[in-house]
């Protein structure tokens, strides 16, 4: 049953009904005349045609204009899964009261029960499609308000992020650094958020503690990081010590290698075994002249990766740019 | 083949439109513009650029539709999508459907020139960023009976190329460092092209399918 056919439960309820009378008259139970026979059918024929007309009725109204389809639709197949349902439970019906009747036990029982069993029968298929589209239209209204939370959320976000940003940038229009950086932290946010799909969690996993790291260089000194991250690990001692000492670099780079472009970092995880490198194209420097009291690059990038186990190598030129790479191996082989 | 390669600029964005154009301006020589998937299609044909600059998401179907429409009519056409986009689905999608390259809208005008040109001669354009996905797609290791290793897994060089791409390098300065010809460096990423584009591993389709931006 695929499509909308209110009609079926009008049809359904019909034959049941009809069915049932049937076999009580020629039982002998319920002894009509032929006048209130016909009486009966009458009856049955007017709570079909209300029956299909209610059904199509509420198919319609329990849905959203956009939805007045696919309702419909779903209606239909719901409605004739309902209709065969009645089928079945009709037969059964009809089956225990020829047992019963066979045993002579339904005597006692007399007309009146049966014809209120066979009304309250009728009733409840009748009424069935209200209460299908009642459970229909509540999910609709659902989805309506689970969309309009939605859209709120978005507006929400976009006002206090994207509106706010490009208001700042109209009050800061003369000053071309200002505006770059605002515009381009926005950036990274509004792709962040789109891409939400998953939660950063920068104290737990090597990539995102990286590239939060590189996002928060980026902002504090105003020089682009393009930060590339394959692969992942849990953070642990030794990565977390990785971490510090990709700060320590991109700090250097941001500070002194600006005017180069964007500073890089890329960094590949492969089965705890993780490699960073951090370029710029700034003017680089000759590593061997490092005075012993820089401690940023003796203490906090090689002495740190040193301290556990890994290993950091910075190679440079005057006019050159600056590489440097960050390496230590899973377990600190 | 002339020295100045010829393009088509589609984008849905007139200002961004004319924002290419004039920096391309003396490099490349603009044939037209679109801005519909159905507009595109008739300016390709009619004008026959050597390359088209695609935008990826555009109304009416984006990138990967002209890509579809105008290889039947034009199978040896040249795309280089230029995107703002960095999301993996948008660019592997568009990669597989033929473009030669994926470029992000923040490129220099001096590097999309270079980028056309390397594209008009047959050679593949990867960004940093889609060098990493690359990796990224082709890391870990697959059963022995799944894999078609001309397809499915890349080269330790090829690795090495991308790795140095990912990083910002240049062609050049990739050769200098492996000590091979920039003519090699050029076949190893065409290489990793073709494998990105008929490869079946799981992670590659995977991409296509998930994680959707909004236009």
């Amino acid at each position: 049953m695929t499509k909308p056919n209110p009609g079926t439960l009008g049809t359904g309820t019909v034959v049941l009904v009809l069915g049932v009378f049937l076999l009580l008259q020629t039982n002998g139970t319920l002894e009509l005349t032929a006048g209130e026979s016909l009486g009966g059918l009458g009856v049955c024929v007017v709570l079909a045609l209300i029956a299909s007309s209610f059904s199509r009725r509420i198919a319609l109204r329990g849905a959203e204009p956009e939805d007045e389809e696919l309702a419909s639709v779903a209606l239909g197949r719901e409605a004739g899964r309902i209709s065969k349902v009645g089928f079945a439970l009709g037969i059964l019906l009809g089956a225990g009261l020829l047992f019963a009747w066979a045993n002579g036990s339904l005597e006692a029982v007399g007309k009146v029960a049966l014809a209120a069993l066979v009304v309250t029968i009728a009733l409840i298929l009748i009424s069935a499609p209200f209460w299908i589209a009642m459970v229909r239209r509540l999910g609709t209204e659902r989805v309506a308000r689970a969309r309009s939370e939605e859209r709120s959320d978005v507006a929400a976000h976009l006002h206090d992020s994207v509106l706010q940003t490009l208001a700042l940038i109209q009050k800061r229009s003369d000053e071309p650094e200002q505006v770059a950086r605002l515009a381009r932290r926005q950036e990274r946010e509004l792709r962040e958020w789109l891409a939400d799909d998953r939660p950063t969690r920068p104290d737990e996993r090597l990539a995102d503690a990286l590239r939060a790291t590189a996002a928060e260089i980026e902002d504090s000194h105003g020089t682009p990081i393009e930060a590339i991250v394959v692969g992942d690990t849990p953070l642990d001692d030794r990565t977390r010590a990785l971490v510090g000492a990709a700060r320590e670099a991109l700090t250097n780079a941001a500070k002194f290698a600006a005017a180069g472009g964007p500073v890089r970092l890329y960094a590949e995880i492969d089965h705890g075994d993780a490699r960073v490198f951090i370029d710029d194209r700034g003017p680089g420097f000759d590593p061997d002249a490092i005075p012993n009291d820089r401690r940023g690059v003796r203490e906090s990038i090689i002495g740190r990766m040193n301290r556990h186990g890994g290993r950091a190598e910075i190679r440079s030129e005057p006019g050159d740019g600056t590489e440097v790479e960050l390496s230590i191996r899973a377990g600190g082989r | 083949m002339s020295p100045t390669p010829s393009v088509v600029i589609v984008d849905d964005h007139a200002i961004f439109r004319s924002g290419v154009k004039a920096e391309l301006e003396g490099r490349v020589e603009t044939l037209g513009e679109a801005e519909t998937v159905e507009d595109a299609v008739r300016a390709i044909t009619e004008l026959g650029p050597e390359v088209v600059l695609l935008d990826v998401h555009m109304p009416g179907g984006g990138g990967v539709q002209v890509i579809e429409q105008v290889s039947k009519l034009r199978p040896q056409q040249r795309f280089l999508a230029l995107s703002v986009s960095d999301d993996p689905s948008d660019v592997i999608a568009i990669v597989r459907a033929g473009a030669r390259g994926y470029v992000t809208k923040t490129i220099t005008g001096e590097e999309l020139a270079d980028a056309v040109r390397r594209v008009r001669d047959g050679d593949a354009v990867f960004s940093p960023r889609l060098a990493g996905f690359v990796l990224d797609a082709f890391a870990g290791d697959l059963p022995a009976e799944e894999v078609d290793p001309d397809l499915d897994q890349l080269t330790a060089r090829e690795r090495e190329v991308l790795r140095y791409i990912a990083r910002g390098y240049l062609y050049k300065e990739i050769g200098l460092r492996l000590s091979i010809s920039v003519k090699t460096v050029e076949a190893h990423v065409s290489s990793v092209l073709r494998k990105l584009q008929l490869s079946n591993r799981h992670e590659l389709s995977r991409w296509a399918v998930s994680r959707r931006l909004v236009d």
